[in-house]
C-alpha cells in the first residue's frame, strides 16, 4: 500500500469507528467536552503510531505464543509515558480525562492494528497506519464533540455559542447530549451518512424477516 | 530466521522487554515527577484562593505567599494546634490515618465521609493591622458519585459566606457539574449559616429562594437536574459547620478566641 492510502483509508472508506466499530467506549465517555476531546485524540494517536511502530521493528523476534502480552506490554508503557507527560504539561486536562487515559490501554483499535497491521508490515508504514488510524478516531471523535458541546452547552471549547437560556439568552440546552448515551445516538447517524455515502460498507443481513403469514391466512 | 517459539528465545524476550519498558517507564515517572507535584500543589492553592474571590490574575504563589496564613487547629475544640501535628500535615492523608482520624458512626455522618480527621488545616487571610479578614476552610461530602472536595470561605464574623469552590468531583456534567457554574457559586456571597441561636440555619433548597421569606438569608437555590448533588452539598454544609465539623472554632473566633 502506498503512503498516502495508509494515512487517508482509515479516516472514512474503513474508519475504526464507524466501520471496523472499534474504540467505542471512550468516544462516549470523552466527548462531553471538545477540548478534552482533542487532547484524548491526540493521546491516542501518539500510542497507536508508537506502539504499531515498535511492535513492527520487534515483530521478527516475537514468539507468537506471547505476541498478544508483548504488544500489550508496549502499549501499556507507552500509555504510562503519555498519562506522565499529560499530568506534568495539561494538569486540568489530565484530571478531567481521569482514568480514560489509563484506558487507552484497552482500547480496541490500538491493540487491533498493532496485531492486524503491524505484526506483518515494516515500521515505517505501520507508524503511518498507526497515525492513521488515530486520526480516524479523532475525525469521529471530534465531530461527536462538536455536536455534543454545541448543543449540550451552547459551546465550543468553553466559548459561548449560543446564548443559554439559563444566562439570558435564547438557547435552552440539550441535557440529554451531556450524557454518554447521546453519543451512539450521534455515531449512528455518522454510520448511516457514511454508509450512503459509500455503498460498499453496508453489510449484508444475516438473516431477513418473513412477510406477516397470519394476515396471509386470514384472507 | 530462527524459530522464534523456543522456550529459550520466548524467555530472553520477554525479559529483554520487561526490562526495556521498565527503564522507560521508571525514568518518565522520576523525571516528571517534580513538576506534577508542583501542578497539584498550585492547583491546590488556586482553589483555595478562588473560593475566596482572590484571583486576580497575578501570580498564585505569590499572592498565596503574602496573604494566606495556614494554621492546625483541633477540630474538637476548636483551637489551634500548630505545634500536635507532625510536618506537612494534609488533611485528604490525616483522614486515612488512624492515629489521626476519627470513625463516624451512621447518624453522626451526615455527609457520608466515613472517616474524619482530627486536626484540620485552615487559611486565614489577614489585613495589613493584622485582623482577621477571611477564613477559607476544606469541607467534603458525597455527592452523587462520589466525594465532592472543595473549600468554603467565610467573613471575618465566621457567619457569612464569601464563597464557595470544589477542586474535584465526579458529578454529571451539566447537572450535578453546576456546582462549579461561578453564576450558582455566586448564589452563595452574603448568606449566613448560624442563627441567633448558633445552630446550623443553611440550607440548600430544592427549588429556588423566595426572597421575601426571613429564612432567605439562610437559603440557596438548588440545582435542577441535581437533587442528589443539592442533597450532598447540603449534608456536607450540616456536617462541617456542624459541632463535628467547624462550629467549635468558628465559635471560638465569633467569641474572639481561639
Amino acid at each position: 500500500m502506498k503512503t498516502k492510502e495508509l494515512l487517508i483509508t482509515p479516516l472514512l472508506r474503513n474508519n475504526p469507528i464507524t466501520l471496523q466499530i472499534l474504540g467505542i467506549c471512550s468516544a462516549l465517555a470523552v466527548t462531553s467536552q471538545l477540548s478534552v476531546t482533542l487532547v484524548m485524540c491526540i493521546a491516542l494517536t501518539v500510542v497507536a503510531a508508537l506502539s504499531c511502530f515498535f511492535v513492527s521493528i520487534v515483530r521478527n523476534h516475537i514468539p507468537g505464543n506471547i505476541r498478544i502480552i508483548v504488544q500489550m506490554t508496549i502499549i501499556a508503557s507507552l500509555v504510562i509515558l503519555v498519562d506522565q507527560v499529560l499530568k506534568a504539561v495539561a494538569y486540568d486536562i489530565s484530571r478531567q480525562l481521569s482514568v480514560f487515559v489509563g484506558l487507552i490501554i484497552t482500547n480496541c483499535i490500538v491493540m487491533g492494528r498493532c496485531e492486524a497491521f503491524a505484526m506483518k508490515n515494516p515500521p515505517l508504514p505501520s507508524l503511518l497506519d498507526g497515525i492513521g488510524n488515530g486520526l480516524g478516531y479523532s475525525i469521529i471523535l471530534i465531530g461527536v464533540a462538536v455536536v455534543r458541546e454545541l448543543l449540550g452547552s451552547g459551546s465550543l471549547l468553553g466559548y459561548n455559542i449560543l446564548p443559554v437560556a439559563s444566562e439570558g439568552g435564547w438557547y435552552v440546552p440539550n441535557g440529554l447530549l451531556l450524557l454518554p448515551p447521546s453519543a451512539f445516538f450521534i455515531i449512528g447517524l455518522m454510520i448511516w451518512g457514511i454508509r450512503v455515502w459509500d455503498k460498499s460498507q453496508v453489510e449484508e443481513a444475516d438473516f431477513e424477516m418473513q412477510p406477516n403469514t397470519k394476515a396471509a391466512q386470514e384472507a | 530466521m530462527a524459530n522464534n517459539d523456543t522456550i529459550k528465545k520466548t524467555i530472553i524476550v520477554t525479559l529483554l522487554l520487561c526490562f526495556a519498558c521498565s527503564v522507560v517507564v521508571s525514568s518518565a515517572a522520576v523525571l516528571l515527577r517534580p513538576m506534577q507535584i508542583a501542578n497539584q500543589e498550585l492547583d491546590f492553592k488556586r482553589n483555595i484562593l478562588a473560593a475566596a474571590n482572590m484571583l486576580d490574575g497575578r501570580d498564585i504563589e505569590t499572592v498565596f505567599a503574602e496573604r494566606i496564613v495556614t494554621r492546625v487547629i483541633r477540630l474538637e475544640t476548636g483551637s489551634y494546634a500548630d505545634d500536635e501535628v507532625p510536618d506537612g500535615f494534609q488533611n485528604r492523608a490525616a483522614s486515612r490515618d488512624p492515629s489521626l482520624s476519627t470513625n463516624l458512626n451512621n447518624r453522626e455522618d451526615i455527609a457520608g465521609i466515613n472517616r474524619r480527621e482530627d486536626y484540620s488545616l485552615v487559611y486565614l487571610v489577614e489585613d495589613s493591622d493584622g485582623n482577621l479578614e477571611k477564613i477559607i476552610l476544606p469541607v467534603r461530602g458525597y455527592g452523587l458519585w462520589s466525594t465532592m472536595w472543595g473549600f468554603i470561605a467565610l467573613e471575618a464574623d465566621a457567619n457569612t459566606i464569601m464563597g464557595i469552590g470544589f477542586y474535584e468531583h465526579g458529578e454529571t456534567p451539566g447537572l450535578g457539574g453546576e456546582i462549579d457554574n461561578p453564576r450558582w457559586q455566586a448564589n452563595w456571597e452574603g448568606k449566613k449559616i448560624y442563627d441567633e441561636d448558633g445552630s446550623v440555619a443553611f440550607t440548600v433548597l430544592k427549588g429556588s429562594v423566595d426572597s421575601g421569606s426571613p429564612q432567605a438569608q439562610y437559603q440557596v437555590d438548588g440545582l435542577s437536574g441535581a437533587t442528589l448533588t443539592a442533597r450532598g452539598v447540603h449534608n456536607m454544609m450540616q456536617f462541617w459547620m456542624g459541632d463535628k465539623g467547624f462550629r467549635p472554632f468558628l465559635m471560638n473566633l465569633q467569641d474572639g478566641e481561639a
